[in-house]
């Protein structure tokens, strides 16, 4: 594909009897940001690795900026590649710049850009305080401090939020959001799936090792057609809703006093809402909700 | 294409820990302690303390050595690299444009070198106190046991780092490297002699030297008492050892190919 930066494609992991992954492909472009989602042992930690170099795949083959990952070649493009592995741990008995002077080293990168990472990531003030100090989410500023040594091109990044603070987590998009209009390509996972949706381009969702589904959050909700849900506050007696709508499939009616909740699929949306446009004032406010992305990830999962 | 500045980056950081946690000093103070009080309790039990010549101190040197230097490499060594799996840094450290092969060397650098500061400076500064003694041959004989002594902690420290790669946690590895310990140090000897003694000398005479060769704890001791000829003759050992195989080039290529095999071992392990 034109302008992919990562290309798995067909891979397959076993560990004995076990399909770590189980045939997976897929291409990331240029400058896009990919959420990769799933389950625990869903496959995503192996499959970062293999897209690291870190293992090698049973089977298949995996290319980051056309060079395949277990080649010879990989080695010098590490330098352009960032990682920030899930619940990362450094040395306890270095400091914060120590740590960061320690990984630019065998990156080749120059000392003197250590501090100003660290100011970007809000670590400055701890420079010089050993790591042992630090709470959780100072290490994962460290984290990503130590994944942007080098202006990295690619950036793998396993559940880079955990532990920061709302500020700290809203900081750490808007660095992501700089790098990506720059181009840099980044793949992401999350357990905080309502803070991921809007921060990707597209989603994998994986359950057993497979890729369930591949593509933009919107289109996975039309894909798994879960039923979206309409809020109204009403000034009308109960059946006057349910024989507006009748003919229509709608999957529930509910009404409590003043409020009534309908849950219908998104093709009949449009008649439901038709149809409550004609009841003039007996309607006072109307909300739809799409499913969330949690909603969309449980409809893969069951 | 081994790239060098990697290895001096991971050799440096584990050379800085050891001096910042004061392990090279601590050791060095035990090497003191000891080669002094050996050094000058030596003569005790036939009746007599003080330094005496420098033969019969690097003799006592050599039982102390045998026993503690490859205990301390094997600690030092034992976690270099199950310790960086365990805590979970090593999957970090080895998506850096770095080789295994040049973590392995890096790691194993950077420890000998702490290993090799401590001998220096613990065996070293005993040296200068009996500089006094040491005529031109002695401060020879002093210059070798040193070199052989570096030489064989470097062999423990391949063989911990070996035991690191292949545990699959640390308490394993460290009752692995106890184990080699165990090995080397006591069981080894023990079951040559016994073996030896059992077949009222018939056994293996040609064989035995060679099989001591196998042992880098015997290949240290035979450097070390075969360069000297006042003391070979007090050794059974000397009786046995042909001197054809007793030269010290010999001897420290073995103690050289000690160091290359375990850590050809780990590496491929490693991979």
């Amino acid at each position: 594909m034109k302008n992919s930066v990562i290309e798995v494609s067909n891979v397959f992991k076993h560990y004995g009897e076990v399909r770590a992954v189980d045939g997976v492909t897929f291409t990331v472009c240029k400058g896009e940001t990919l959420g990769l989602i799933g389950h625990n042992g869903a496959g995503k930690s192996t499959l970062f690795k293999m897209m690291l170099g870190l293992t090698p795949p049973s089977s298949g083959s995996i290319r980051i900026q056309g060079i395949p990952v277990q080649g010879s070649a990989f080695r010098a493009l590490r330098r352009s590649i960032g990682y920030l592995p899930e619940n990362v741990v450094f040395y306890d008995n270095l400091t914060g710049l120590e740590t960061l002077q320690f990984f630019a080293a065998l990156k080749g990168c120059e000392r003197d850009k250590c501090l100003p990472l660290l100011e970007k990531v809000g670590l400055a003030q701890a420079a010089n305080r050993r790591v042992d100090g630090y709470s959780k989410g100072m290490r994962q500023r460290l984290g990503f401090a130590q994944a942007l040594l080098g202006k990295p091109r690619t950036l793998f990044l396993d559940e880079p939020t955990t532990g920061l603070d709302p500020e700290g987590i809203r900081e750490f998009y808007q660095v992501l959001n700089d790098l990506n209009t720059r181009g840099v390509t980044v793949i992401i996972t999350s357990h905080i799936l309502s803070e991921i949706q809007e921060r990707v381009q597209r989603l994998a969702v994986m359950k057993s090792g497979k890729l369930h589904a591949l593509g933009t959050v919107q289109e996975l909700r039309e894909a798994v057609d879960l039923p979206l849900v309409i809020r109204l506050r009403i000034q009308c007696p109960p059946g006057t809703l349910q024989e507006a709508l009748q003919g229509i499939a709608i999957k529930e009616l509910v009404v409590d006093g003043s409020s009534a909740l309908i849950r219908c699929q998104r093709a009949c949306k449009m008649d439901v809402l038709r149809r409550l446009g004609a009841l003039d004032d007996a309607i006072e406010d109307v909300v739809v909700r799409e499913p969330s992305l949690e909603d969309v990830f449980l409809g893969y999962a069951a | 294409m081994i790239e060098f500045a990697q290895i001096k980056v991971i050799a440096a950081k584990e050379f800085r820990d050891r001096i910042r946690n004061r392990w090279v000093i601590a050791v060095a103070v035990i090497f003191t302690l000891f080669a002094l009080a050996i050094a000058y309790f030596g003569s005790a039990q036939q009746g007599e303390v003080g330094f005496h010549s420098i033969e019969v101190t690097i003799t006592s040197l050599v039982s102390l050595v045998i026993y503690l230097i490859p205990l301390i490499a094997l600690i030092l060594g034992y976690d270099a690299i199950v310790g960086e799996r365990e805590r979970g840094s090593l999957d970090l450290l080895l998506s850096m444009p770095i080789t295994r092969l040049e973590l392995l060397l890096g790691k194993f650098a950077g420890l000998s070198a702490a290993l090799t500061c401590a001998t220096l400076a613990g065996f070293g500064s005993v040296g200068l106190l009996l500089a006094s003694q040491l005529d031109p041959a002695a401060f020879y004989h002093y210059a070798g046991f040193m070199l052989s002594a570096i030489l064989l902690g470097m062999v423990f420290l391949s063989l911990a780092v070996m035991v690191s790669v292949m545990s699959r946690d640390r308490a394993r590895a460290s009752g692995a490297a106890i184990a080699v310990w165990f090995l080397f140090v006591l069981v080894y000897d023990l079951t040559l002699l016994g073996v030896l003694v059992l077949s009222g000398g018939g056994f293996g005479e040609d064989l035995f030297p060679l099989l001591l060769l196998l042992n880098p704890a015997d290949i240290f001791r035979i450097l070390n008492i075969f360069s000297m000829d006042d003391i070979k003759v007090f050794y059974g050992l000397a009786t046995v050892f042909p001197a054809s195989l007793s030269n010290p080039w010999l001897l420290g290529s073995m103690m050289v190919a000690w160091i290359v095999m375990p850590l050809s071992i780990a590496l491929w392990r490693f991979k």
